[in-house]
């Protein structure tokens, strides 16, 4: 069993189907993928997990563990982490302060010993934000708060990471080193889940891409797999024929 | 069966006023997303209004009423949407909040000022010299008949009117989408201005028919009213049917705990305070809504206070209480002594609504709750007793968190305006009463009870200079602890969870454990300002504590800066220095005075920042200018000594204690100025050709795309795809 396990989701706004049975595994050590087009039901998939909507029908577990009925504090706790597409930053407050809040939180539950001052200083060098790092988020372009909002997850110290579209705003540059940056994380043990609209990025970094189109996953496997299936290019690419 | 009759009679006919007030609010607030707080203000005007066409100058009833509610209560309503509503769309609900909770004060300011308070007002019901109905078992008198029937008349107006008129059918889509319904060619200010009419006429005719029930008196009818509010929220805000339901339930409750609750000393409270007591349960049953994320981004920035800068501050209010003390004679220093004490309560705000976003329209309660345990466990002056209140107010904070886990905004600002609305009304006009005969409790003994002076060191601290002196150092004090909360981990954590309280709890962060805590803080300091203050009044009532008072504080605290300390030091001095120096300087004017505070709000609540922050942009240059600093400074003292040994007045002091800090700031301003043009022309200036003009001022370059797609968010892939 995947260490993140997603089963038979299924999500209705009113009559629109947002998520239609969906089935989704993260393994540790590895970047899953998860693409689709607009209002394929990514973000809700997402909310869904953490917990911050409750599905109409499906289950969500955790290294086992069901965690249907658990609120998005205590999923958070299971070792669940995510950024958010539209960014929910803290925005009075500095690079620093913010992934420092996330720290706090951590060690007041977790009592694991670690120091968080330091903790925080670790991340603002591994995410690349130290010469940034006592600016207010608000002055940020967007690029860089997105790699404040994985500083944050980091600051969790989670077991799985769900990552809503967190290249988009960053240079071609930057999305380089973010892409390394990802596969070290994935190394070191984590199970990462990707969203991303940057299908070379996807194809780079990920060991297993999911896609969903209008709410149904409509193909899974590795990324050559995916890049050659016909359902996949004429729904999702819209170049299949 | 007969009893129960006229009971239900009775209730229907409250049940009526409460439906069509509430119904104009719910009117006003689905179409232009304002809860209008002064909602029952308006109608308290009218009512007033009415009463002097009416019964004053003996005019018509129906010339009245066409009059009242045709054409002057819409064209308010009008006025009020144009001048004050428009202005706040976008803004965040607590800027909406304060600006009608000042116009709420302001009303009330208004009605005191034309109708001075204390004269008897009686007004007559509608035909209450004919016979009442007789319908068989019991009678309804044609009061309650025409009652009845307005609200009957309403509920089938206003449902033809939503869903027949385009007008109408206009106010309904714009609640639904308002940018959508002014691309469908409606005119979203037209709308609004409609919508203000029609709920404020509704607000009017509640008032008219409800003030005969009641004595004419503007606080309490402006927030009697407040009563009918609970039967919006049983609609959410949005229904009508389901506000007249609540109104009904509302109604009938009333009316049956007027009928069948038992002749006791200790229930009559129960029956007036019943609407406030319904409203917060029934905030409490709401489902649960969604964790919210970020809402309207606010423009709000609280820079980081220095620990340098408090300990400054701290000291100068120390010693702005030490000269206080030293100059002012006896009668002066009772009533701006209040400063302090009120500037404590103002400083329970900081943390509760200027760190973690939450609203408490009842901090005045939890100070009473302070002045009370100082009062019964305070005999000889007791400093343990300081203690005591705090910690119980506290505990009473904790209380309030309940609701304000589910709650936020609008709602949270209600359910804790009902908090205090039962207190005031119930629990503090209790009699002595025994809890399950453990021991017995008599709040405010005859209608007030006597407070002990502090007693420490061996000394009583009796006289009104050294409770000014008291009140400072507390206010220092509490200063200092705000802001090492706001430097520190909770601080943080506050802020983090006022702006994205869905980030914070998958981030692991216990919501209920923070909220709980800032209450709890909140309103242990709010109790340890209001030990104080009943120490400084030396004897105290209900009334000292009571929802306005709550208003004014909350309204001058986020005008001066609801972030930061100084913004409770502005409200203090604004409410208890300012407003009585007015009154003496210009005694032509003191009748006005009432009206500040609530003009204040309203023309400044809408600067997220505060008036504090703008004051201290001000003096910038001046706290950069050490030589600057150190002349001001000598020159007050010298001012303070010259002033001790009597060679001038107050008057002539208090002029220089402005005019030297203003004269300091410019000069240190121009100073700044100059040094830093000669720095300008030293170095040459960037390249800082604005976005817009890039492309026409100077050509188009690469860097301008990779710039734009930075700031955007977006990129070559996004926008044309893979290659
Ligand atoms: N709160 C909501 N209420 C109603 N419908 C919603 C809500 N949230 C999402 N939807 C709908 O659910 C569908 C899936 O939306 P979702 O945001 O999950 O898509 P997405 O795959 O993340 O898209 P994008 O790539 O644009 O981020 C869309 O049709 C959207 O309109
Ligand atoms: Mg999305």
């Amino acid at each position: 069993m995947a260490l993140l396990e997603v089963s038979e989701v299924t999500v209705r706004f009113g009559g629109n189907v947002a998520l239609d049975d969906v089935h989704l595994g993260a393994e540790p050590g590895i970047v899953t993928g998860l693409i689709g087009p607009n209002g394929a039901g990514k973000t809700t998939l997402f909310n869904v997990i953490t917990g911050l909507l409750p599905p109409n029908v499906g289950k969500v577990t955790i290294d086992g563990r069901n965690v249907n009925r658990l609120s998005p504090t205590k999923r958070a706790r299971c070792g669940m982490a995510r950024t958010f597409q539209r960014l929910e930053l803290f925005s009075l407050l500095s690079v620093r302060e913010n992934i420092r809040v996330a720290a706090d939180v951590h060690k007041g539950w977790a009592r694991d010993g670690s120091n968080p001052a330091e903790v925080v200083e670790e991340i603002i060098e591994r995410v690349g934000l130290t010469a940034v790092a006592d600016a207010r988020v608000d002055s940020l372009p967007t690029g860089q708060c997105r790699l404040v909002e994985l500083g944050r997850c980091l600051a969790t110290k989670p077991k799985v990471m769900l990552l809503d579209e967190p290249a988009s705003g960053q240079s071609e540059a930057e999305t380089v080193i973010f892409a390394e940056l990802l596969q070290s994380l994935a190394a070191g043990g984590m199970a990462v889940v990707l969203v991303e609209h940057d299908v070379a990025l996807v194809m780079n970094v990920c060991a297993r891409v999911n896609v969903l189109d209008f709410g149904r996953i409509i193909a899974s496997g590795t990324p050559s797999e995916i890049q050659n299936d016909q359902a996949v290019l004429s729904a999702y690419l819209g170049t299949g024929s | 069966m007969d009893k129960f009759l006229t009971f239900t009679i009775v209730g229907l006919s409250l049940a009526a006023i409460y439906a069509v007030i509430a119904s104009g609010l719910v009117l006003t607030f689905t179409t232009t997303g304002i809860f209008n707080f002064a909602h029952g203000a308006a109608g308290m005007l009218a009512a007033f209004t009415y009463w002097q066409l009416r019964f004053e100058w003996g005019w018509p009833v129906p010339v009245c009423l066409v009059l009242i509610l045709g054409v002057m209560a819409p064209l308010f309503g009008v006025l009020l949407e144009v001048v004050v509503m428009r202005g706040l769309r976008g803004t965040t609900d607590t800027v909406k909040l304060v600006v009608s909770i000042s116009l709420l004060l302001f009303m009330i300011g208004l009605a005191q000022l034309i109708w001075p308070p204390g004269v008897s007002r009686p007004m007559s019901k509608f035909f209450q010299t004919s016979t009442p109905i007789n319908l068989g078992p019991t009678t309804i008198t044609w009061h309650q008949a025409i009652t009845i029937m307005v609200a009957i008349v309403a509920a089938i107006g206003l449902r033809l009117v939503l869903t027949r008129f385009r007008f109408g059918i206009a106010m309904r889509a714009a609640v639904d989408d308002p940018s959508l319904s002014a691309l469908n060619g409606a005119r979203p200010n037209r709308i609004s201005m409609l919508a203000w009419a029609l709920g404020t006429a509704l607000a009017a005719l509640g008032g008219i028919l409800i003030a005969p029930n009641v004595t004419l008196d503007a606080p309490s009818l402006s927030l009697l009213i407040v009563s009918a509010y609970a039967a919006a929220i049983f609609g959410r805000l949005r229904s009508l049917p389901l506000t007249f339901l609540g109104a009904i339930v509302l109604g009938l409750t009333e009316g049956y705990l007027t009928g069948y609750l038992p002749q006791n000393q200790y229930l009559p409270g129960l029956r007036i305070a019943s609407p406030a007591l319904l409203l917060f349960l029934v905030l409490l049953v709401l489902p649960n809504p969604r964790l919210r994320g970020r809402m309207t981004r606010s423009r709000e920035f609280f820079p980081m206070p220095s620990i340098r800068g408090t300990l400054v501050f701290g000291g100068v209010v120390i010693v702005g209480g030490v000269v206080l003390a030293t100059t002012l004679s006896t009668p002066d220093q009772l009533t701006y002594g209040r400063l302090f004490p009120i500037g404590i309560i103002a400083l329970s705000l900081v943390p509760l609504v200027g760190f973690a976003g939450q609203i408490s329209l009842c901090q005045l309660s939890f100070a009473g709750i302070g002045g009370l345990v100082m009062a019964h466990l305070g005999h000889g002056g007791d400093p343990v007793a300081l203690i005591w209140a705090v910690l119980i107010s506290a505990a009473v904070g904790a209380l309030i968190a309940l609701p304000a886990l589910r709650l936020s905004g609008i709602y949270l600002a209600l359910g804790t305006a009902a908090f205090a609305t039962i207190l005031d009304r119930w629990i503090f006009t209790l009699p002595k009463f025994s809890v399950f005969g453990w021991f017995n409790v008599d709040l405010f003994t005859q209608g007030s009870i006597n407070v002990d002076p502090l007693t420490a060191f061996g000394k009583t601290f009796n006289s009104a200079a050294s409770q000014i002196v008291i009140g400072a150092i507390f206010f220092a004090l509490v200063a200092f602890l705000v802001v090492m909360i706001r430097r520190g981990r909770l601080g943080r954590r506050l802020i983090a969870m006022k702006d994205s309280e869905a980030a914070c709890a998958t981030l692991g962060m216990n919501l209920f454990g923070t909220k709980l805590l800032v209450f709890s803080i909140s309103a242990g300091i709010a109790g340890l300002g209001g030990a104080l203050y009943a120490m400084q009044l030396t004897s105290i009532q209900s009334g000292n504590f009571d929802l306005v008072n709550s208003l004014q504080v909350f309204a001058l605290s986020v005008v001066g800066g609801i972030g930061a300390v100084g913004g409770a030091l502005f409200a203090g001095i604004s409410l208890y220095v300012v407003l009585p120096v007015i009154g003496v300087l210009f005694p032509t004017v003191v009748r006005w005075v009432g009206l500040l505070p609530g003009a204040t709000g309203i023309g400044l609540g809408r600067d997220p920042n505060g008036a504090v922050s703008q004051m201290r942009d001000g003096f910038a240059p001046l706290a950069g200018s050490p030589s600057s600093l150190l002349v001001m400074t000598l020159t007050l003292a010298a001012l303070y000594g010259i002033r001790l040994i009597d060679a001038i007045d107050n008057w002539t002091f208090v002029g220089g204690l402005v005019i030297v800090p203003l004269v300091a700031s410019v000069i240190a301003t121009v100073s700044a100025a100059s040094k830093e043009r000669m720095l300008a022309q030293l170095e040459d200036a960037p390249d800082r050709t604005p976005m817009e003009w890039i492309g026409i001022d100077r050509p188009w370059t690469t860097e301008d795309l990779a710039t734009l797609d930075l700031a955007l968010g977006t990129s070559e892939l996004e926008l044309h795809g893979p290659a």
